[in-house]
């Protein structure tokens, strides 16, 4: 599904990726932890094509193609989710004009038909009530004055809308209360298939028990300085980072 | 006056380069305008001396008055004396072909489903016979007819209901309102004029579109219009198509009158040349729009969506003399490249108990710059007047301008007069989000402006609102970035 050769990339000329590689299998979930500012919404970023990040170097293969020579949008259309760590605002866009529009818009890309209105209604119903998100916010504006949580299972909520192949949850479970964190794993536990995998971006070991992840890898200082299984995540609940970083360091 | 101007010149220039062949008429007078020019112009319509009248008495005030230059909008000077006042309204199509249009202007009506003869009529090459006699034209004026609805040309109306525009005409916007309004009062060449008797809902929506054979109305029109007793009109003006015109001033005039629990509902779509991206050659708009609520509980509501123009200066108004009266003004106006808007409302409350509601959303883009300008006034006698006014501004990029220029003068200690303002910006994150989930750019800016003009679409009739919000989506393609 995804494999990222030792990337390096710059922010503001400042190196913040220094040589990444992960390898990403089709039906897995992989975690990725780390201290802050180690680089994981940058990578994240990478991935769904933000600008304004350099890649200076290394390679990102997407279902077998080069993923950088790839529009934000295209990357979108081919299957590529991100939750975002801060979900933006769209003040005076309608929640559910905003969903169906991108659903339409994917499935235009694909040449499908676009998604009527009541089938749409159906579907957002159904979603929406999978991942216990309020109703009432589906017709409000997005994101724009929903608590923090409320963003968080947005997000969920157009994950499980647009069912992507490669979804990225950057921090989704921080801020959230225990059902809401349930709910997020809920939402990933829903999408995980052979033909689909997972990166999520946590701080928590909590998540981990809920989602169970194949791999869990250590992000720091723009390196990948350790993977091992879901041990790992305990080991690091425990721990802290220190004796990781001392140990690349060493 | 009698300065060099440049800005003509160019004009020209680009007409020329578009193969806009400018052959003189016999029947356009010279350029220039004297006491004879407004003479010449009442006797070629035929009009009644008290017309002429009214015609001299604007002329003589015009020439005692100065253009305003209060407005914040920058134009090199008109020089008056270079505009020909006069043409037959029958003027021959000045291309042959539409291989002859600016291709990009045929993009655009590509763009916006604009049927091929239209496309024609638009931009100004000769049309169809079939098409020159729309016989769906006829059919809309037989049905109003038995309703008693009089829709027609202003010169029409001077001709055949002299009585109702002698009493009208010039009630709501004297001639010495403003120098524009005083230089349409002498000079206008056409319009439109409709009166709705007692007790009449008008049966359909009343549109300039019907009116295509005799669009041909230039640069000075007038429009009249008049809600007797208890009686209901909606009345839409424009089209969504950027038109062509070899003039570059406008200077329209429009009034409304509502008597008695009459409502009187305006749309307009203004989309006129805007210019090069120099901003050369677009045309300038300077409109006078005011509506009397004349009776007591009569309703006057604007709806305008401005993308074209180079340079406009447009405040429809509302005077709520009779009590329980209604005023409101639901407006978007988009400006990008070089455009200037200075527009707004004026609410002039002076019966008990009115109300009026103001919604502008104001849009720049690239270096256009965007004034919102309200008077909200409160006379003595206005008893619980109450006004809400919602003006928002939306910046797509850093090169543009948004200014808001709230008047308000109250006079009664019971009124309620509130203003709220906001300025946004689309921003990279926001557009990053649409991308993120599948939209292109360009979707997401018009999903994003869509909302932002949501208030002000809801007001429109539904098939003008969905032209309007493609009109936007194509007025701002490429403003990002
Ligand atoms: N636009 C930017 N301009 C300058 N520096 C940036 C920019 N974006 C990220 N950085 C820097 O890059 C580093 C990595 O940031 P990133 O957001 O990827 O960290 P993170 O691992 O996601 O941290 P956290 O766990 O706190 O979310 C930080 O030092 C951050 O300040
Ligand atoms: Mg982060």
């Amino acid at each position: 599904m995804l494999t990222i050769k030792n990337l390096t990339a710059n922010v503001d000329s400042k190196e913040i990726l220094r040589g990444v590689d992960l390898d990403v299998k089709a039906g897995e979930v992989h975690a990725i932890m780390g201290p802050n500012g180690s680089g994981k919404s940058t990578l994240a970023h990478i991935l769904s094509g933000r600008d304004g990040y350099e890649v200076t170097g290394g390679e990102i293969l997407y279902k077998g193609q080069d993923l950088l020579r790839l529009e934000t949008e295209e990357r979108a259309q081919q299957g590529i989710f991100l939750a975002m760590q801060y979900p933006v605002e769209l003040p005076g866009v309608n929640n559910m004009t905003f969903l169906r529009e991108s659903m339409n818009a994917i499935r235009r890309s694909r040449h499908e038909a676009e998604i009527d209105a009541v089938s749409f209604m159906k579907l957002v119903r159904e979603k929406a009530a999978s991942v216990k998100f309020d109703q009432k916010l589906l017709k409000r504006s997005v994101n724009a004055g929903f608590s923090g949580g409320e963003k968080k299972r947005n997000e969920i909520l157009q994950m499980a809308m647009l069912e992507p192949y490669l979804a990225i949850l950057d921090e989704t479970d921080s801020g959230l209360d225990i059902d809401a964190l349930r709910t997020v794993a809920d939402g990933v536990n829903l999408l995980r298939s052979p033909e689909r995998s997972m990166i999520v971006v946590t701080h928590y070991q909590r998540l981990l028990e809920y989602i169970e992840p194949d791999h869990v890898h250590v992000l720091a200082g723009g390196r990948i300085i350790r993977s091992g299984g879901k041990e790992l995540a305990l080991e690091l609940e425990a721990k802290g980072y220190g004796w990781l970083l001392e140990e690349a360091a060493a | 006056m009698g300065l060099p101007n440049i800005e003509m010149e160019n004009f020209v220039e680009t007409e020329y380069a578009q193969g806009f062949v400018t052959e003189i008429e016999s029947d356009t007078l010279p350029p220039g305008l004297d006491e004879a020019v407004v003479r010449t112009i009442s006797e070629r319509k035929g009009e009644p001396p008290w017309m002429l009248e009214k015609r001299l008495t604007a002329y003589r005030h015009w020439l005692t008055m100065r253009e305003p230059n209060w407005a914040e909008v920058k134009h090199p000077p008109i020089n008056f004396q270079d505009i020909s006042y006069y043409s037959s309204p029958k003027k021959k199509p000045v291309l042959d072909d539409l291989d002859q249009v600016d291709p990009e202007l045929l993009a655009t009506y590509e763009k916006l489903g604009i049927p091929i003869e239209e496309q024609k009529a638009l931009a100004g090459v000769a049309v169809d016979a079939v098409f020159d006699s729309v016989s769906v034209a006829t059919t809309f004026r037989e049905s109003l007819a038995e309703a008693g609805v009089i829709f027609c040309s202003m010169s029409e109306a001077i001709r055949e209901y002299p009585e109702l525009v002698e009493q009208y005409l010039g009630s709501v916007v004297p001639h010495k309102d403003n120098f524009f309004a005083a230089l349409n009062s002498a000079v206008f060449s056409d319009g439109t004029f409709v009166f709705i008797p007692k007790d009449v809902k008008c049966p359909m929506e009343l549109s300039t579109y019907f009116r295509i054979n005799e669009a041909n109305t230039g640069q000075f029109e007038r429009t009249l219009i008049i809600a007797e007793e208890r009686s209901h009109v909606s009345y839409l003006e424009g089209c969504t198509a950027p038109m062509r015109d070899e003039n570059q001033l406008h200077a329209a005039v429009v009034e409304l009158v509502a008597l008695e629990d009459a409502r009187i509902k305006y749309s307009t779509v203004q989309n006129w040349y805007p210019g090069d991206n120099e901003g050369r050659g677009g045309i300038y708009n300077f409109v006078t729009k005011r509506g009397d609520c004349r009776g007591n509980r009569s309703h006057i509501s604007w709806t305008q969506v401005e993308t074209g123009s180079a340079v406009t200066w447009k405040y429809p108004s509302c005077i709520l003399r009779g009590k329980d009266t209604v005023g409101e003004f639901y407006s978007v106006a988009v400006t990008k490249g070089m455009q200037q808007a200075d527009t707004g409302t004026k609410m002039i409350h002076i019966g008990e108990n009115s109300r009026s509601t103001i919604v502008s959303k104001g849009i720049s883009a690239m270096h256009g710059s965007n004034a919102y300008r309200g008077l909200v006034r409160v006379a003595a006698k206005a008893e619980n007047a109450r006004n809400h006014t919602q003006c928002d501004s939306l910046l797509i990029g850093d090169r543009c301008a948004a200014h808001t220029f709230p008047y308000i003068e109250v006079k009664n200690p019971t009124a309620q007069v509130e203003h709220e303002a906001t300025t946004s910006k689309v921003s990279e994150d926001q557009l990053y989000y649409c991308r993120q989930r599948g939209l292109s750019e360009e979707d997401a800016v018009s999903m994003i402006i869509n909302g932002f003009c949501k208030e002000v679409f809801n007001e429109l009739p539904m098939e003008f609102a969905v032209e309007a919000q493609k009109l936007l989506a194509v007025s701002l393609e490429g403003a990002v970035g």
